[in-house]
């Protein structure tokens, strides 16, 4: 030590330390310097963009999704309800690892391949931070035991959405419809800032029509999130809209009454307002339970409804397409008189048959015999003899009995409020010269007279026709919906069938209610006895064709082939308020299946509105020249 | 040296230097630097606070190391100088003891070997190095002639050597790389050779791809790499640097408040309370905040860089120098690795991050700084 100390120069030592000691210090603050410059560069330089950053990293955007408007009936019976069901989402951006986060959902619960491969393509797809639902439907316990481990299930969410509940089922499942979630094909349709946060949408009946107005406005809020996307605060917010509530002009207890009096049948009922046009019963049967579409159904409960033979899916009022048969008769009988083919006296003898001349082929009349001699068209309806129609229908020719046909409605679609109305037949040359290439017939005119042959219709255009029949005239879109919200839904109305004189509509009224009062009428035994006056026309629509020698002998033929029941009525008669068409599929005929059910719901909207009555009686009293008895009709016509 | 120094000094400051003084005074205390300190152990337990969020078992325990380290400093505070240089050898070979104990019994801990399990307590023996190096270099050093010839350039490189790769290979480049530092600002302050200094230069920047390919682990490259992107990995490696400078920037001029920083309060900020800690403070307390930390690490660099110069014997000096150094190169290392311009080393925020290992070292370090602070009047009246 004392080796080295004695070579040792404090006083240069000590300088040269000082010298080394300052340079140090001027290095400390040069760097010192560098991270001066650094910070202030981050801090005051950028502040700005940093703080978006911080902002983008705490405050998420989260969408409200408003609650789907509710539907009542015309008495404000809930028809379409809302309920809560829990929904389990993943914000994959919160998650540590989204493999891993699976794997121990997994071992919660069980997932289907099906909801997994949904679950990548949804996250393929989404916005960054936003929630991507992996179950729907959670059960209690299912929820319980994700709030237990939620330690360990970092970027899982389980939220609350309202779906959709149909108290009455099946009932109106046809009307209503349903809503599911949306695929992806309404995706790449939809407007994606409208339907943020929602995961349903309409898919059938009203719930497609109405989606807009049902849907509501989304809400938005600004929350403050953690690093592991657990929300501490709402920091803004803007409350969803609430869907727009309809209100029908449909009877729920209507509906039942109709769906009672088909009881095991296949059919459709059909009950407007002749005022309005609204619709009092819209009924299908069989029918199915639209809430089970709501969560998704179970692929063997959906097999199960379309591979039934009674196809309850199919809504018959609205598509089904069936020859509206002996019902376009009253139709036929304006358009055979206003075109002037012949007169209201024009009587023929029907022998059992038609035959056009010089031609072999017999058109057969439904009563083998035939209906006998001096048959008037009073006589034709009443008793529905085809013969007349087929004279007369021929005498006037297609172009005829086509323009009369349309302005019933027949071959047209009605406008009504639902979506997928089909559209019907009304045949003409130029449907049949595009649609089978051919020319027209003699013999195809003949089939039409009688509602058969090319021509179909719906149930729904059926009851849209014998509106127009009860109001001489007047044309209202069926309509199903009376009120969005607060606002009344205007009445769709088409300009009136005018030029059609009153004394043919009387004749040919007079005849529909004679189809139920007169001692001939063919409804008359089916309806009975009715506290107010009603006007009907029975019909029956092949469903497969008799060959001509052969006689139609139901015991031969499986349920499926006999024929459909039709039936329209019209009442009360003086000032008409409720028109019905009832189709019974295989019902044989339109008196004894079709006809009841259509009087038990025209019954039923007198016994709750008895009010529609009274001033019909007024109307009596003031001498309308329908309320006189048929016989003196009859010979009124002689004398015309 | 022999006992009778220590023996003397302990009589002579309980009778003749401080006989005036009532005997609580009569502690060796540099008072500046204890202001300084205590004012920067409150910026660090508000801070503290704050950064985990309020929770009151972190401040205790902080404020418990804060109690041990004021006393382990005011403990060796008291310890002669030239005693110290005396037994800087002992705490060197421990010290290097320890840390090749340590790779064969050692604790791990995040993929790396570091600790020393004593059972009450978990000991990190390379922490001894960071007093016991610049100890053992100022100690050689102070006794050469100075400036330092080869010889003793050589042996100084193999003290400082040894025990930084024994630690960098735990591996612990954070620590490695302030025992190195620390060493070798003991020869850069004891007059080291232009052609040493350019010498070293050239070495460094040849070894760097042997670095680069042997020696480093994966996770050390990451670290590096994501410095130069940070973007190229944002929810991996990257998260760390991009939250933290997100913090610092969204901070301000005047940062958000005190326990209002979004990032660290709602969980963005990774290690918040230990490494990260100056990315709280930065946005609670904005750039002001960040001039008024920098200006207390400046007062007591200061500080120290004025009592190595006034200290009385060149052993004295280095050692006071190099540990002022290293306190800077924490303060550097940690602040430019959080606002993203330094890779990511596990080096703390000086009195401020939480931790008790680096608290009572750097407390060590003040006792030293004190010891010598004092050692200059006791001198001053000898001579």
């Amino acid at each position: 030590m004392s080796d080295f100390s004695t070579l040792k120069n404090p006083q240069l030592e000590s300088r040269l330390y000082t010298a080394r000691a300052s340079f140090s210090l001027l290095v400390v603050i040069l760097m010192l310097g560098v991270l001066l410059w650094r910070y202030h560069d981050l801090q005051i330089n950028r502040h700005q963009n940093f703080a978006t950053l911080a902002d983008n990293n705490r405050i998420l955007v989260r969408a409200l999704p408003p609650a789907r408007g509710l539907i009542y009936d015309r008495n404000g019976v809930l028809l379409a309800d809302n309920r809560p069901s829990f929904t389990l989402s993943i914000v994959v951006e919160r998650s540590e690892n989204l493999d891993q986060l699976l794997s121990d959902l997994g071992e919660l619960l069980v997932f289907k391949d099906t909801e997994l491969a949904r679950f990548e393509k949804l996250v393929k797809r989404r916005r960054p931070y936003e929630s991507v639902p992996l179950r729907f439907n959670l059960s209690e316990v299912e929820q319980a035991l994700i709030a237990v481990n939620e330690h360990r299930l970092s970027g899982v969410e389980i939220s609350a959405q309202l779906i959709r509940e149909y108290p009455l089922g099946q009932e109106l499942a046809h009307v209503l419809g349903y809503t599911g979630r949306i695929n992806e094909r309404e995706l790449r349709r939809f407007d994606p800032g409208r339907y943020k946060g929602s995961h349903m949408t309409g898919k059938t009946g009203l719930e497609k029509f109405y989606e807009d107005q049902l849907l509501g406005e989304v809400g938005y809020e600004n929350v403050e999130t953690n690093a592991r996307g657990r929300v501490m605060r709402v920091l803004e917010r803007t409350d969803p809209v609430p869907g727009a509530d309809l209100q029908l002009y449909l009877d729920s207890r209507l509906q039942k009454i109709a769906i009672d009096a088909l009881g095991e049948e296949r059919g459709a009922v059909v009950a407007l307002d002749t005022v309005t046009g609204g619709v009092l019963a819209l009924a299908s049967m069989p029918s199915y339970d639209p809430n089970l579409f709501v969560t998704g159904i179970s692929t063997k409960a959906y097999t199960a409804l379309t591979s039934s033979p009674a196809q309850p899916l199919f809504d018959r009022a609205l598509r089904g397409q069936y020859p509206p048969g002996s019902t376009v008769k009253p139709v036929f009988g304006l358009a055979v008189l206003d075109s002037g083919a012949v007169t209201m006296g024009y009587r023929i003898y029907d022998p059992g048959f038609y035959q056009l001349e010089n031609k072999e082929h017999k058109y057969r009349d439904w009563k083998r015999g035939g209906h006998g001699s001096k048959i008037s068209l009073y006589d034709a309806i009443v008793q529905s003899c085809d013969v007349y129609f087929y004279d007369t229908g021929f005498r006037a020719g297609i172009d005829v009995l086509h323009d009369y046909g349309t302005r019933f409605g027949y071959g047209v679609k009605t406008g009504i409020d639902l979506p997928a109305e089909a559209q019907g037949i009304m045949p003409s040359r130029d449907w049949k010269k595009g649609v089978r290439g051919r020319a027209w017939y003699p013999g195809d005119t003949i089939n039409v007279s009688i509602g058969q042959g090319f021509m179909l219709a719906t149930p729904l255009q059926m009851a849209a026709a014998v509106s127009r029949l009860a109001t001489r005239g007047e044309v209202h879109n069926p309509k199903l919906v009376s009120r969005v919200g607060n606002k009344a839904t205007p009445a769709v109305s088409q300009p009136a069938i005018t030029e059609i004189p009153d004394r043919y509509w009387d004749l040919v009224l007079d005849s529909m209610v004679g189809v139920v009062r007169d001692l001939r009428g063919t409804a008359r035994r089916a309806v009975g006895k009715l506290e107010y006056t009603m006007a009907g026309k029975t019909g029956t629509a092949q469903v497969v064709g008799i060959k001509q020698d052969e006689k139609y002998d139901a015991s031969k033929l499986a349920k499926l082939q006999l024929d459909h029941a039709l039936f329209i009525a019209f009442a009360p008669v003086e000032k008409p308020r409720i028109a019905v068409a009832v189709i019974v599929e295989n019902g044989e005929h339109g008196s004894s299946t079709a006809a009841p059910v259509a009087r038990d719901v025209i019954n039923a909207y007198f016994k709750y509105y008895p009010e529609l009555l009274e001033t019909s009686e007024t109307a009596v009293e003031e001498g309308n020249a329908l309320g006189v008895p048929p016989r003196l009709t009859e010979n009124d016509h002689e004398s015309g | 040296m022999s006992q009778g120094d220590f023996k003397r000094s302990l009589k002579e400051h309980g009778s003749s230097v401080y006989g005036e003084h009532k005997s609580w005074l009569a502690l060796r205390v540099d008072f500046p630097l204890l202001l300084l300190l205590l004012l920067l152990m409150g910026i660090g337990i508000s801070v503290l606070y704050s950064a985990s969020g309020q929770d009151l078992n972190y401040v205790k325990r902080q404020g418990v190391f804060m109690g041990i380290g004021m006393v382990a400093m005011l403990v060796v505070a008291q310890f002669e100088p030239r005693l110290m240089q005396r037994w800087a050898f002992v705490v060197y070979i421990g010290g290097v003891g320890l840390l090749i104990a340590v790779v064969f019994v050692g604790a791990g801990a995040k993929g790396a070997q570091r600790w020393l399990d004593l059972g009450f307590f978990r000991f990190q023996p390379s922490e001894v190095l960071k007093v016991g190096v610049p100890l053992m270099l100022s100690s050689y050093l102070g006794l050469r002639v100075l400036p330092p010839r080869f010889k003793h350039v050589s042996v100084a490189l193999l003290l400082i050597l040894t025990p930084a790769i024994l630690v960098g290979i735990q591996p612990d480049l954070g620590t490695a790389l302030l025992i190195f530092a620390a060493g070798f600002f003991v020869l850069f302050l004891a007059g080291l050779g232009k052609t040493y200094l350019l010498g070293a230069l050239f070495f460094a920047l040849s070894v760097t791809p042997v670095f680069w390919f042997y020696l480093l682990r994966d996770y050390q490259k990451t670290r590096i790499l994501t410095l130069l992107d940070p973007q190229s990995d944002k929810l991996g490696a990257g998260w760390n640097i991009i939250q933290s400078t997100t913090a610092i920037g969204a901070g301000g001029s005047s940062g958000k408040g005190w326990m209002q920083g979004t990032q660290s309060q709602l969980d963005f900020l990774p290690e918040s309370h230990t490494d990260f800690i100056i990315a709280v403070l930065s946005e609670e307390f904005g750039f002001t905040g960040v001039v008024c930390l920098l200006l207390v690490y400046v007062l007591i660099i200061l500080r120290g860089v004025i009592i190595s110069i006034n200290a009385q014997s060149m052993f004295s000096r280095l050692l006071a120098g190099s540990i002022t150094l290293t306190f800077f190169v924490y303060i550097f290392v940690n602040m430019g690795m959080v606002s993203g311009i330094l890779p990511v080393v596990g080096v703390p925020l000086p009195m401020v991050s939480y931790g008790g290992t680096s608290i009572v070292t750097l407390m060590l370090g003040f006792g030293m700084l004190m010891a010598v602070s004092k050692e200059r009047k006791r001198m001053g009246e000898q001579l």
